[in-house]
């Protein structure tokens, strides 16, 4: 048993040699200094995970394998009890009501920052004798120039320092959603703290953001000694407030939680000079353990006369008292399993985040510890960013070999932690996403913005293996763009669809496949999937049973998944009619309902959806309309803003440019290759922040221009007796024109935006709502199913074939083959059976006849 | 020579003087690691040398010596998290109180008496692969290279053989000799037993004892009933250059210290009770993360080379060391590539039942490989659908025996209903053990996938088959592959040549179909069946082909401005005629057809003869398929 002499043989050298140089050691690298200390934890003997029965027994005097050898009962008692450093130690408890001042309030220990004891040992008040355990720098002006032991922190300065940012801090210019509610051109953390006041919950939030641009010297410290500085914080914040709020009543001392360290941002760029340093890292939580007991503080009672002491736990080992103080027996002490104080735990580990993984390569993980109430505060699956404490212990190969595997077990204390994907509910975009864009990207992107012919640029950088398709990239480019998003829940009408769905027809082989891959590679949340392989569940979502817990979970489908995002939907014609039914709602709601399995629930689905379908015949017939072409319901082809035909066009010009572009396709160098990878690049950024930052707002002139648009559309069907625009129509105008204005990285929609969506909308119109017999554009097309002119020529014949069959007098029953023959003899127009057998629907429907079978009966 | 014959056998040695000599000059930091990398890599130039390193392939582990220079080709199969490691750490001798400065690259235990709370502890950072030999590798990779590897270090391993047994025990030898001396006697009472001296006999036991005990542990390997050993290769430079599914050599400090072994350390119950740093991971994580050493030994990587391809034929050090030679080397095969392609395509004919045109539609299958991607779209896959394949006398298994002597690396993937819906196709994430589960997707580049449609039943997929056959379609039409990392997918690109033997149109997609048209009648077919595999080729002649496929795969390809030209008034005179005939489709696949008949030729342009000849064969095969659909149509009422 030669390890537990270590510790305190080692806090002996402290106190015994104060010339221990505290310049050197603040100097060297902390992850060295530190590693001494923390991997001493390897050698000690750790509590026992769970009581050993003959512990409680007397038997335990033998037993020295567990615990410390009686020498060392001199451990706990080197600083008094009563004395003000035990700040922060249990032992200061006050039991007793009422509870009010700092005083009285108990203090909570903090796991997460790793030993508890240490901070007392080392802390030094300026006015305090400086001969226990701290080192003393110059030792001429004492008083001013202590330092806690390895560190260059200064308890009392930064104390000092502390209370003075959270007095003075403004930050008038905030954003966060915390903030929302305060007067930001007050001190922002005094306003949270009369919050605590109120509310109750002693725990304080604080940006290390915030702390750097009002200190940064502060700053540093709190990232490179958080170990020492966080207690400090505590100190000085709880000093403030209770005398601020003398009368107010806390469960326990305030704690300081800081987050949003701008250390790291990435898990790949951890290294070993970040260990015992404040790290920030966004991840994705892939498993919590359960929970697990910690003791923090054993109980002791002795056997002989009952007298109880308490023992902190000090880097996961207990000393146990080996003589009882009050009647001096040795070995007498007894572990009280259930009067110790245990602490919350739990393992949580983090992997990270899709998006930060350079391609090609396996994501990393790291394991998080929670404590306390950080505990069960994050679930498997969520995205979170992680402020903790990140640190390096040893492992041993075997315990009673001196050898060590020499390899440390990393993981990361966690001390705060902040939900990314959480703000969605706020609608905010991502705050994650706010930090990636550096002041020189912005520029680059505004230069961008800048230029007069922005539109056609990043039209062109939109999958430049797709030849030509102009009109198409520009489309998706608006879809990719989206309109604003606007709230009217509160008049009743509940959101409107920012989003813009798009929906391509066209023969096989037009390379539509290929442009919903490109799409769905370019945005971060898009999802693809194909509708033939795809069922209703796999686009909504199922309950399944978990196989670990046995519980019903929710899993999420294509379409809630790409929330947010873009759904790829190829071979939308191939796809079963219920599962098809399922678009209904999410293509103009945005929210998808689910009631299977006792779960019932409505889900968000604020998704576009770009679907591609083949026509029925394989090749696109011109003489049919597209409903005739593609099959699908118009209830649903009326969802989309804008329906695209991708044809073969037939002429030489085209063919000579497609096939000089296809053959520079198989032979291009290597830098134009990379030219168009940083186009990518860029238009990724572009969308993201045009989304993030960019709101446009109808201007007058534009919500003038829009209804003149509206009105001529209107009368355009007008003249001929049919309607080609509805409303829908208006509303899908305004999100083209918004999207364009996004483009722009313009705030307002203006006239021109407004012009190009009537131009793209147009466009789409006139290849897909063309009425193949007359040439007009026809809306009906699309919004029934069935051109107006068509509906007309079905009411001229059902009315022809009943005048036919009033001819014929009172003939109860007709043969349907006779009569179909009578129907085209009479007409000089050809009657084919469908428009015959439509007829004769149309008629059923009036109560004039049924028919059954080959026969066709009048109906009195 | 003698002095690399040391060098392979005592690296640590050889590394610590490195270290030594860059320490006295109180210099630590002065890239002693480099030098000492660099030291090596130049030993290792010359081919003697670099044969004389003993290889995990060919090696039973048990006959290497711990801390020898091993090298191992091998496939990246997942990325564990770097780790932090003592880089350099002080020990004192309880004794003198002596502090020795000591350095922790490329050892997995330090050594006794460790200070840990010394000033001078380095802590430094390394990556871990799980790597495991080139899935789907087929025998006479192995044996070529095998034999090749053989010559020398026959000698270097008989003394370690004597020496050891293969239920090597605890000795971690920082004196080698020393401890080495006591147990020569129990190894030999050991070994005695498995007949001494026989390594034949040891060798065929060796895998045996391996598969037992791999029983329980699951060794990952991408495709069923592989055999080898996996490693656990510590990168300590530069590991972000490399990526999952990377082939490479390592050549590394091969440790299989027992300490390591997680099983061991699970015995001894009250040691894991009393570490809580050992409790940070669940059972199932220690079992992966830390395997008992002798199944999977560890790897300290001092360099590696990656493998652009894995034919030990074709000489790719000097591809790229040495450009004079590989010249020469080039030219002297490109001007025998024409005849040999000759050879080659009358024997795939007679493989194919007399069919010309199927054969040379195979040969442009088995060279192609994705050259690029532009955007989505990679380019140069040439995925060929063979249907027509006859039922009788399992003629696909014949098949794909031929093309497994011809590849390097091939699978054979029977698409059975059970198959579909049992297989694991696609590797998996699993978050328990905190591995990636491998799946038969997850393949080497250029491995040869031969997808058996014959073996389909009538039936129902599950939901298992459902996703392994979009599986494979997105890696048919994308070269991709989406691994299943449960909480999102990850897009992970691939160059599989996928081929497809099926008896009508394939259900998935490819981009080209020939339908066979065997010139041997039905009844005969049994008979010549049986005969094809009877001619016994010359392996030297085998050899030639392979060399061939290999190389022509390598080269570069472009096309001249003038035939650029011609090639467009081609496609729109083609289009003036008949705009059916030929769509952008059509055109992307006839410059691939082009493209692959070029290189086959041995040719690195586009020459206006090739150009001809690709579209005469892709109007061939093109009225094959038309008139064969019409037949089925013809049938069908």
């Amino acid at each position: 048993m030669s390890s537990p002499t270590s510790t305190p043989g080692r806090k002996r050298a402290r106190t015994d040699n104060p010339s221990t140089p505290s310049n050197d050691a603040a100097t060297s690298p902390p992850s060295q200094r530190r590693r001494g200390q923390d991997s001493s934890t390897g050698e000690l003997p750790p509590m026992p995970t769970s009581p050993a029965t003959d512990m409680l027994s007397p038997a335990v005097p033998q037993d020295t394998s567990l615990f410390s050898s009686p020498r060392h009962s001199v451990l706990p008692s080197e600083v008094d009890m009563s004395s003000p450093l035990m700040y922060g130690t249990p032992s200061s408890r006050v039991e007793g009501t009422p509870r009010s001042g700092v005083r009285g309030t108990p203090a909570r220990q903090r796991p997460d920052l790793g030993s508890v004891r240490k901070a007392p040992q080392v802390d030094l008040h300026s006015d305090l004798p400086n001969d226990d355990g701290a080192a003393v720098s110059d030792g001429q002006n004492a008083g001013q120039r202590l330092v806690i032991w390895g560190t260059d922190v200064n308890v009392g300065t930064c104390k000092e320092k502390f209370q003075r940012f959270l007095q003075r801090f403004i930050d008038p210019n905030s954003t966060e959603d915390e903030n929302a509610g305060l007067d930001l051109n007050e001190p922002l953390y005094m306003q949270k703290l009369e919050e605590i006041s109120v509310v109750g919950d002693p725990v304080l939030n604080v940006n290390c953001g915030h702390v750097q641009s009002f200190d940064a010297e502060l700053y540093r410290q709190l990232i490179c000694y958080p170990q020492e500085v966080i207690p400090t914080f505590d100190m000085a914040v709880n000093e403030l407030f209770f005398e601020r709020f003398p009368d107010s009543i806390l469960e326990h001392q305030i704690q300081v939680r800081p987050y949003n360290a701008l250390k790291t941002r990435n898990m790949r760029s951890l290294n070993p000079e970040d260990i015992d340093q404040l790290i920030t890292i966004s991840g994705m939580v892939i498993r919590t353990s359960q929970l697990i007991p910690e003791m923090q503080e054993a109980f002791f009672q002795c056997q002989v006369c009952a007298y109880n002491t308490r023992v902190e736990v000090d880097r996961g080992r207990i000393a146990e008292p080996a003589v009882c103080r009050n009647c001096n027996t040795t070995h007498s002490l007894a572990l009280i399993h259930n009067r110790s104080v245990f602490s919350d735990k739990q393992m949580i580990k983090v992997q990270e985040s899709p998006e930060d993984m350079p391609a090609g390569q396996t994501p990393h993980t790291t394991v998080v510890y929670a404590h306390n109430d950080l505990v069960d505060k994050v679930q498997p699956g969520d995205r979170v960013n992680i402020t903790g404490i990140y640190r390096a212990v040893p492992m041993r190969v075997n315990p009673r070999q001196s050898n060590v595997k020499s390899v440390y077990k990393t993981h990361i204390d966690a001390i705060h932690f902040r939900k990314t994907d959480e703000k969605r509910l706020h609608r905010l975009d991502e705050e994650a996403e706010q930090k990636l864009f550096t002041e020189d990207r912005v520029q680059t992107l505004k230069e961008l913005a800048a230029k007069p012919d922005v539109y056609e640029r990043l039209s062109s950088a939109l999958a430049p293996s797709i030849y030509e398709h102009e009109d198409i990239k520009k489309g998706i480019l608006l879809q990719l763009f989206g309109g604003t998003r606007k709230d009217f829940s509160q008049t009743g009408r509940g959101n409107f669809r920012a989003e813009i769905n798009i929906l391509l027809c066209g023969d096989p082989g037009t390379s539509k496949s290929q442009l919903l891959q490109y799409v769905f590679n370019l945005v971060p949340r898009g999802q693809y999937t194909s509708g033939k392989g795809s069922s209703a569940v796999g686009l909504t979502a199922y309950v399944m049973k978990d196989p670990e817990t046995r519980q019903l979970v929710l899993q999420t489908g294509a379409l809630v998944l790409s929330d947010n995002g873009i759904c790829c939907i190829d071979e939308f014609d191939k796809m079963s009619d219920n599962t098809r039914s399922v678009l209904h709602e999410v293509m103009e709601q945005q929210t998808l309902s689910i009631a299977k399995a006792g779960i019932i629930c409505q889900l968000n689905a604020r998704t576009s959806i770009l679907a591609a379908a083949n026509p029925v015949e394989s090749q696109w017939n011109p003489k049919k309309t597209t409903i005739e072409n593609i099959q699908l319901p118009h209830t649903l082809l009326s969802r989309f803003d804008l329906i695209f035909l991708m044809l073969d066009p037939q002429d030489e010009a085209y063919d000579r440019r497609l096939a000089h572009h296809l053959v520079s396709l198989y032979y291009q160098s290597e830098e134009q290759l990379e030219e168009e990878f940083l186009d990518m690049t860029v238009l990724k950024d572009y969308i993201a922040y045009a989304r993030t930052y960019i709101n446009p707002r109808l201007n007058e002139e534009a919500s003038q221009a829009l209804i003149e648009a509206y009105v001529d559309m209107r009368k355009i069907g007008s003249g001929r007796g049919m309607v080609s625009a509805y409303p829908r129509q208006l509303e899908s105008l305004i999100r083209l024109a918004e999207a364009h204005a996004k483009v722009r990285f313009s705030d307002k929609v203006e006239t021109i935006d407004v012009e190009e969506a009537k131009r793209l909308h147009r466009e789409a119109l006139k290849q897909s709502a063309t009425d193949p017999r007359t040439g007009f554009v026809d809306i009906s097309i699309l919004t029934t199913g069935m051109s107006a002119t068509a509906r007309k020529r079905k009411e001229e014949v059902a009315q022809a074939l009943k005048k036919l069959i009033q001819a014929k007098g009172k003939t109860p029953a007709m043969k349907y083959q006779q009569l179909f023959d009578d129907l085209r003899g009479q007409s000089e127009t050809a009657i084919t059976k469908e428009l015959f057998e439509e007829a004769l629907r149309a008629l059923a429907d009036e109560d004039y006849l049924t028919v059954t079978g080959k026969t066709v009966r009048l109906l009195a | 020579y003698f002095y690399l014959l040391t060098l392979a056998y005592n690296p640590l040695h050889c590394l610590s003087s490195f270290y030594i000599s860059a320490s006295s000059q109180n210099n630590p930091e002065s890239g002693w690691e480099a030098k000492a990398v660099l030291f090596f890599k130049e030993q290792l130039k010359d081919k003697e040398a670099h044969t004389s390193v003993p290889s995990l392939n060919d090696v039973p582990l048990h006959y290497l010596k711990p801390n020898s220079l091993v090298r191992f080709r091998c496939l990246i199969q997942d990325m564990f998290d770097p780790e932090f490691y003592m880089g350099a750490y002080e020990t004192v001798d309880p004794s003198t109180k002596a502090r020795v400065l000591r350095c922790g690259k490329y050892k997995d235990v330090t050594e006794c008496g460790v200070d840990l709370n010394s000033r001078n502890t380095v802590t430094a950072e390394r990556q871990t692969f799980y790597c495991v030999p080139i899935p789907g590798e087929n025998p006479w990779v192995k044996e070529i290279s095998f034999s090749q590897a053989r010559v020398v270090p026959s000698t270097s391993y008989v003394p370690s053989r004597q020496k050891r047994s293969y239920e090597e025990d605890d000795d971690m030898d920082t004196q080698p000799q020393k401890q080495r001396e006591p147990h020569t006697g129990m190894s030999c009472f050991h070994t005695e037993p498995h007949g001494n001296g026989d390594c034949k006999r040891q060798e065929t036991e060796a895998p045996s004892s391996q598969t037992t005990s791999a029983s329980h542990l699951d060794l990952n390997f991408p495709l069923p009933g592989e055999k080898g050993p996996s490693c656990l290769v510590k990168v300590y430079e530069d590991w972000d250059s490399f990526k999952l599914n990377d082939t490479l050599e390592v050549y590394g400090i091969l440790s299989v210290s027992p300490a390591l072994s997680a099983l061991a350390e699970e015995k001894d119950a009250s040691s894991s009770l009393l570490d809580p740093a050992e409790c940070m991971e669940t059972a199932e994580e220690q079992r992966v993360h830390s395997p008992p050493a002798s199944l999977v030994p560890r790897l300290h990587m001092i360099y590696a080379k990656p493998l652009p391809h894995c034919n030990p034929l074709l000489p790719s050090a000097a591809l790229e060391d040495n450009k004079k030679q590989s010249n020469e080397f080039l030219s002297s095969t490109l001007s025998e590539m024409a005849s040999v392609r000759t050879e080659l395509l009358a024997y795939l004919t007679h493989v194919l039942l007399g069919d010309a045109l199927a054969a040379e539609y195979l040969i442009l299958h088995l060279i192609s490989s994705v050259y690029a991607r532009r955007d989505v779209l990679p380019l140069g896959k040439f995925t060929l659908n063979v249907s027509g394949c006859p039922t009788v006398a399992s003629y696909t298994e014949r098949l794909y025996q031929i093309i497994q002597q011809l590849v390097p690396c091939s699978y054979r993937l029977s698409m059975s209903l059970q198959n579909m819906n049992q297989l694991r196709l696609v590797p998996k994430k699993d978050y328990v053990a905190n591995r990636l589960v491998s799946g038969a997707l997850q393949l080497a580049r250029n491995t040869s996938l031969f997808l058996d449609e014959t073996q389909l039943e009538q039936g129902q997929l599950d939901t298992t088959g459902v996703r392994n056959i979009t599986a494979l379609g997105n890696l048919i039409s994308w070269q991709k592959v989406d691994y299943d990392f449960n909480y999102h997918q990850m897009e992970f690109p691939c160059n599989i040549n996928v081929l497809i033997a099926s008896e009508g149109r394939s259900l998935l997609p490819s981009d080209c179909q020939v339908h066979l048209q065997p010139q041997v009648a039905p009844p005969q077919m049994e008979e010549y069946l049986s005969a094809i595999h009877m001619h016994p080729q010359a392996s030297s002649q085998l050899n030639k082909f392979r060399l061939y496929l290999s190389l022509a795969r390598t080269l570069d390809y472009s096309i001249s401005d003038e035939v650029t030209k011609a090639v467009e008034d081609d496609f729109v005179d083609m289009r003036k005629d008949d705009p059916q005939s030929i769509s952008a489709e059509d055109f992307h696949r006839l410059l691939v057809v082009a493209r692959l008949l070029s290189l086959s030729l041995g040719q690195t342009s586009l020459s206006r003869d090739s150009w001809m000849r690709a579209k005469h064969i892709e109007t061939l095969r093109r009225s094959r398929t038309e008139q064969q659909q019409q037949c089925v149509n013809g049938n069908e009422p």
